[in-house]
């Protein structure tokens, strides 16, 4: 049986040799995925691992998957696709914006291996990217977290100056303020997707200065329970539900939506059909969603937000809708004008209103 | 600074810099018996799942602690055993610990993410904390941020002014002397390496029972390897140990505020300084006097056996 199958491999082997990179389709697919931080984070990875996970229920047995947690942004991430190729992997999901060159390098040397890298912007033919419009997410949180502040003060924890963070804060900030023309922004950049006790020392740090909403775009869940140990301070879960922190203070979040998409690419490859793709969906495309609006937000303000998630689903209404300037006072959009996708994937800069700068 | 509070930073300063106090204080003790335990990292990640899980499990954050400090020991004596008795490299072993410490404790703590601590409430001290200022600054506080400090002196009377801390000083700067002299090297280094690893327990806890707090994988993020490095940059001296971590604590929470009050200095510099600073002053102080009480303890790291 084993020769057998030898033979088979060897034939198909021969066979791929011979025909060139025409694609064609497999029996079965081994699927890797490459994490950045543990798979029971709360947030982040452990969506995406709950994603893959699904993936691997929905195929069967067509579908082997492996997967490493931990991988550091760096050379190391190399070093894991590298290994991941090496051991049979055909199409290797990569779930962080910093293994961006890592994954573009490794893929130049496995050009049969299928790479997908999650929230960059470099394709190659058999490199693919996707991302979740995040920006729409925020623009709800953004809208409750105006009209939950009593303060007026909101915080938001970044990790890296990049432009899907950037994006978020942008988005967040515009909706703020345009419930609430006195809202104003702080600013954390915490230089990590993933470190519990710097993540609980923002929020503080964010409470102290007499912030009462919280926004992270960090992965772990230490800040929810650092507004919890405050009080009366609103926040909103990142990537996952975090919904053990409902109602209070987790008033809402942001739901990263990947299996469709795992399933997708993977069937793709097992078709056959596989190609390099840029998939940038949002709400609408059921790849962001928005979790419960809990009951610590009244019931008209509940109603409004989802309205507004409801529009932007229908694509009736864009968050980054003109008249904006940038936050030197430039003209960015003119009434009614709308961001194109090439400007918000390199997003570099903050809109009118914001204070601080981008970390460059 | 407008817009920060000082009472409320040297209050939050504390909370921060209590894990590496601790930490770098149990390190400290091991490297002046002579031994380095690469395994800081491994042992508080343990002793941070032990105490959650033990604070969770019976609803008193006290006996998580406690169990916190014990299941950190106990996970030093594996490096103990390998090191003392079994003579294995020390830097191997370490770092063997901290990656078995690592594993282990995600193991352990698969169950147990997503789940709240136990209420563990600020110990006031009556009288003392309704002081205005110095009160909130000072006596308002976890139980486990006055133990620390009261380890700082514990620690710095038994090797400065104890025969016992004499005779563990002797072990780290000539072990062959030691035992001429008749004492129990492999037994002392064992004990300092539990005592290394109790307090790293401690420290870990602290991060996953009162100043996260929860349980995440990975959660002390390297704060093993900052109390490893303070150990080296406050040469071995308790005080010492006690200002690297408070500085190095103190300037993270610091920098964060400032960004939080829009302070007009760039980002990066900001991200970087507590290293700059911890690294500069602890260095700066120990270059004042370079004679010998700057100097690493004479047999750090060296393997002993009876026989040679």
């Amino acid at each position: 049986m084993q020769r057998r199958q030898f033979l088979a491999t060897t034939a198909a082997t021969a066979l791929a040799a011979a025909t060139g990179s025409v694609a064609q389709a497999a029996d079965k697919v081994k699927v890797g995925f490459i994490y950045v931080g543990p798979v029971n984070d709360g947030g982040w990875t452990q969506h995406h691992h709950e994603a893959a996970l699904e993936m691997v229920e929905t195929l069967g047995d067509k579908v082997e998957m492996v997967y490493q947690e931990n991988v550091p942004e760096g050379p190391d991430a190399e070093r894991a696709m590298t290994q991941m190729a090496l051991d049979g992997a055909n199409l290797i999901f990569t779930t962080s914006f910093g293994f961006m060159d890592a994954t573009i390098n490794v893929a130049a040397k496995f050009p049969d291996v299928k790479f997908e890298h999650a929230t960059g912007y470099k394709t190659a033919p058999n490199v693919g990217v996707y991302s979740a419009r995040f920006y729409e997410g925020r623009a709800v949180q953004g809208f409750l977290a105006g009209k939950m502040t009593k303060s007026n003060k909101i915080g938001y924890i970044a990790s890296f100056p990049i432009p899907e963070v950037i994006r978020g804060i942008n988005s967040a900030f515009i909706h703020a303020r345009k419930v609430n023309p006195d809202v104003e922004f702080s600013v954390i950049w915490a230089f990590t997707w993933f470190d519990p006790a710097k993540e609980a020392d923002a929020a503080t740090a964010l409470i102290e200065q007499g912030c009462d909403v919280i926004l992270q775009h960090t992965d772990s869940t230490a800040p929810q329970a650092a507004a919890q140990k405050a009080g009366n301070v609103y926040t909103f879960g990142q990537a996952a539900d975090m919904a053990e922190y409902a109602p209070m203070p987790r008033i809402s979040s942001i739901i990263d939506v990947w299996a469709p998409y795992y399933i997708a690419r993977t069937e793709a490859v097992l078709n056959g059909t596989w190609e390099s793709d840029n998939t940038w969906d949002g709400i609408g495309a059921g790849m962001v969603g928005i979790g419960e609006i809990s009951s610590a937000v009244p019931a008209d303000v509940k109603a409004e937000a989802e309205a507004l998630r409801d529009s932007i689903a229908a694509g009736e209404y864009h968050p980054f809708t003109g008249p904006l300037k940038k936050q030197d006072g430039s003209d960015w959009l003119a009434e009614g004008e709308t961001a194109d996708d090439g400007t918000l994937a390199g997003m570099n800069f903050f809109v009118e209103g914001l204070t601080g700068d981008i970390p460059s | 600074m407008g817009g920060i509070d000082p009472i409320l930073l040297l209050a939050s300063l504390m909370v921060a810099s209590t894990p590496i106090l601790l930490a770098a204080l149990g390190e400290m003790v091991v490297e002046r018996a002579g031994v380095l335990n690469l395994g800081v990292e491994g042992m508080m990640i343990f002793g941070a799942i032990c105490g959650f899980a033990v604070g969770v499990g019976t609803g008193s954050p006290s006996l998580g602690f406690l169990a916190a400090a014990l299941g950190a020991a106990a996970l030093s004596m594996l490096f103990g055993v390998l090191t003392q008795i079994l003579l294995s490299n020390q830097v191997a072993s370490g770092l063997a610990l901290t990656l078995f410490g690592l594993g282990l404790s995600s193991l352990v703590g698969q169950s147990y993410s997503g789940i709240k601590a136990p209420p563990s409430l600020d110990f006031d001290i009556p009288l003392l904390s309704d002081i205005p200022v110095l009160g909130p600054i000072l006596f308002q506080h976890h139980p486990m941020v006055y133990l620390s400090i009261l380890l700082v002196i514990g620690v710095w009377v038994l090797l400065r002014h104890t025969r016992a801390g004499l005779i563990l000083r002797a072990v780290g700067e000539s072990h062959d002397a030691a035992h001429a002299l008749g004492y129990k090297v492999v037994a002392i280094r064992l004990a300092a390496i539990a005592f290394g690893g109790a307090l790293a327990g401690l420290g870990g806890a602290f991060i996953s029972l009162v100043r996260v707090p929860q349980w995440t994988e990975g959660m002390t993020a390297g704060a093993g390897w900052i109390a490893l490095a303070i150990v080296v940059f406050a040469s071995w001296r308790p005080w010492r140990v006690l200002i690297g971590a408070y500085l190095f604590g103190g300037v993270s929470v610091l920098q964060l505020n400032l960004q939080a009050a829009g302070f007009k200095v760039p980002v990066q510099y900001l991200a970087m300084s507590p290293y700059l600073i911890t690294i500069l002053v602890l260095v700066l102080m120990s270059a004042r006097r370079r004679s010998a009480t700057a100097q690493a303890p004479a047999d750090l790291g060296k393997t002993f056996h009876a026989s040679s």
